[in-house]
């Protein structure tokens, strides 16, 4: 089948060129591809239904004006960052997807999933919005509801055992992420965090399964073998969490390293956050264990939101923080909320607490590293 | 004899104190920063040496959103740090909640035993600092030193946007009402006096408040704080020093 590059593809810069060239080939090859935002969509049943699942979340600034034609000022900059991409064609994920993938979670992403589906077709998963009310019925309907979807609008079958085969895979993917993280566990760990999520983010553009297996324990020999631990010895541990950073870590992560500390733990989306809850394989019903995987994220769209209280505390021990930085967007209601309840936590925990709210744009950073340092200070 | 220099250079102001080692304050500075904080820094430099100051026999210490703009300074603190050890020193206390309204960012710091234990900055935005009160004044023909004295025999009304430029338009549509000077600028004050009794509802106040910075010596500005906060806020003449006395004060933790 014959796949055309967007009308603008001769203007893009020669990363962003290649980016389209690699999915057309993909394409090409025969595979098909879903774009995804959230840690919450079920890619064991992307993955049993043929499809490469990609993360669309949109990390930079660049398509905001273009976004803001059709949405408001004051909403999250990944919202409008992804949407922009999508209005833009400038995202080769976004363009060559087959399918959008979303899920209800906060309310900018569900308002602006209605309107991506008028660029790309946007299939919908209902999440439940909190623990009280058997979540785990809800969602395992809403998890077959779309394996049927995709069974009637793409001529696959996904069978019991093709799932079960999936969470075995993403399961052994979680397994060598969350091992490759825990090597921060060391005093002093052995890379930086910006080094850590540069290598999180590779993972999610490596699309078979063996492939990310191979990068991921490579990566982890290669940090086992060289590492310069030295380089951050004395380094105040840090734990960031909040709302996903990809598209603000210079101004956060990069800040808190040039000032004396080490993220040792990302307690975000992409960090640990997804990557220690297993799907059982082994049970009866695949699709109901894959579904109460998913409800053990402890992401503020939960309401109470109690896996993320519990998630904090062990991931401080474990890694020995010393502080802990929450970096939320701009206008996230949920995580902004939030923050209240984590500093009451962290109080606790006699742990210091520092919450910034932030956006794509680079005009806060001087304040933003003079928070960070005064933060390091403090410790 | 050695020389401990702390410089802080704000927003809008400079300012400068040359402790000894018995932490005597030598001498204190004060000018606007102007456009480039480089310059000010040289022009810091010549002051101090035409005061006799021999920077040889110097630890320098910089502070607030200039510092790294000074090449000679041995090392830099952010100006949390400062404010917190300058406003002990000053209020000879080593328990206390800094309020410090600067020209860009009004900061909330909380320090425990001499140690910033916790602190709140105002996010990018301009309402309830320095910056917020100058456009007003502006607005309305007066200094801001003008503008908090006529506020104290105001009353009545109440500005509703948090925001700058809203702010701005508001008050233009105060004047244009016919409404008094006195009552607009009491409703600016009060605005700038919610905005920081907002921030403080997320930290706990000790029982000594210092307000620090360059709207310190501001007494009714000062008086409507303690109000609507509850607690009586503290001010001192060095309250505007506050971060530069800190940086010296660090400048002596420098080992030769
Ligand atoms: S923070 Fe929550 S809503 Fe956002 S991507 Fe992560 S799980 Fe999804
Ligand atoms: S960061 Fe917050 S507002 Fe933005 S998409 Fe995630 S949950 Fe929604």
């Amino acid at each position: 089948m014959e796949y055309t590059l967007p009308e603008q593809f001769e203007e893009f810069a020669d990363a962003r060129k290649a980016g389209f060239l690699r999915v057309k080939g993909l394409k090409e090859q025969g595979h098909k591809v879903a774009g995804i935002f959230c840690t919450f969509t079920p890619t064991e049943i992307l993955d049993a239904a043929g499809f490469v699942s990609v993360s669309l979340c949109g990390m930079s600034d660049e398509t905001i004006p273009a976004a803001e034609s059709h949405l408001p000022k004051n909403m999250c900059p990944l919202i409008k960052s992804s949407y922009g991409f999508a209005l833009t064609d400038k995202c080769p994920y976004t363009y060559f997807s087959d399918l959008i993938v979303g899920e209800t979670t906060c309310d900018g992403k569900k308002k602006m999933y209605e309107m991506l589906n008028d660029i790309k077709p946007t299939y919908i998963l209902h999440l439940p919005q909190g623990y009280d009310s058997d979540p785990v019925t809800v969602w395992t309907a809403e998890l077959r509801r779309f394996i049927q979807y995709l069974e009637e609008h793409f001529d696959v079958t996904i069978t019991d055992d093709m799932l079960r085969e999936a969470a075995r895979k993403r399961n052994e993917q979680r397994r060598t992420h969350l091992k490759l993280m825990e090597l921060q566990k060391q005093t002093p760990p052995p890379l930086g965090g910006m080094q850590m999520y540069a290598t999180m983010e590779g993972v999610g553009f490596v699309f078979t399964h063996e492939e990310r297996i191979a990068k991921l324990n490579a990566l982890r020999e290669s940090v086992e073998a060289n590492a310069d631990t030295s380089a951050f010895a004395g380094a105040k541990r840090i734990m960031v969490t909040g709302c996903p950073i990809g598209g603000v870590l210079g101004k956060t992560v990069k800040a808190i390293e040039q000032s004396g500390g080490v993220v040792v733990c990302f307690e975000n989306c992409s960090g640990i956050k997804a990557a220690y809850q297993m799907v059982d394989t082994e049970a009866e019903d695949i699709v109901k264990a894959i579904a109460e995987r998913y409800l053990q994220i402890g992401c503020s769209v939960m309401t109470p939101n109690k896996e993320r209280m519990k998630m904090i505390p062990k991931f401080v021990e474990e890694f020995k923080v010393d502080g802990i930085v929450e970096v939320d967007l701009q206008a996230c209601t949920p995580y902004c909320v939030e923050t209240f309840k984590v500093k009451q936590l962290a109080d606790q925990l006699n742990i210091p607490y520092l919450a910034v709210e932030t956006d794509y744009s680079q005009s806060d950073s001087g304040q933003l590293a003079t928070r960070m340092e005064a933060f390091l200070e403090m410790l | 004899m050695n020389y401990y220099i702390g410089i802080d250079i704000g927003s809008t102001c400079a300012k400068t104190v040359v402790m000894d080692e018995n932490k005597t304050i030598l001498h204190r500075l004060l000018q606007p920063t102007g456009w480039s904080s480089v310059d000010t820094a040289q022009a810091i430099h010549e002051k101090l040496e035409a005061l006799g100051v021999d920077f040889a026999q110097a630890k320098v210490v910089a502070t607030g959103y200039g510092r790294i703009s000074v090449p000679y300074a041995d090392k830099c603190v952010t100006e949390i740090t400062c404010h917190g050890r300058g406003t002990c020193f000053v209020y000879g206390s080593e328990n206390l909640t800094v309020i410090d309204i600067g020209g860009q960012d009004t900061k909330l710091i909380s320090v425990e035993n001499g140690m910033v234990k916790d602190f709140i900055m105002n996010d990018k935005c301009s309402a309830g600092t320095g910056r917020f009160l100058e456009v007003m004044a502006n607005t309305l023909g007066l200094r801001p030193e003008e503008l908090c004295q006529l506020a104290a025999s105001g009353g009545g009304i109440s500005i509703s946007s948090m925001c700058t430029v809203f702010a701005e338009s508001e008050v233009i549509s105060l004047i244009g009402r016919g409404e008094a000077k006195e009552n607009i600028a009491y409703a600016v004050v009060d605005s700038i006096v919610k905005k920081v009794a907002s921030q403080a509802g997320r930290l706990t106040l000790g029982k000594t408040v210092c307000l620090t910075g360059g709207l310190c010596e501001f007494d009714y500005l000062c008086e409507s704080l303690s109000k609507k906060l509850g607690v009586s806020v503290n001010t001192n003449p060095d309250g505007r020093y506050a971060g530069a006395i800190g940086a010296a004060l660090s400048a002596m933790n420098i080992r030769k």
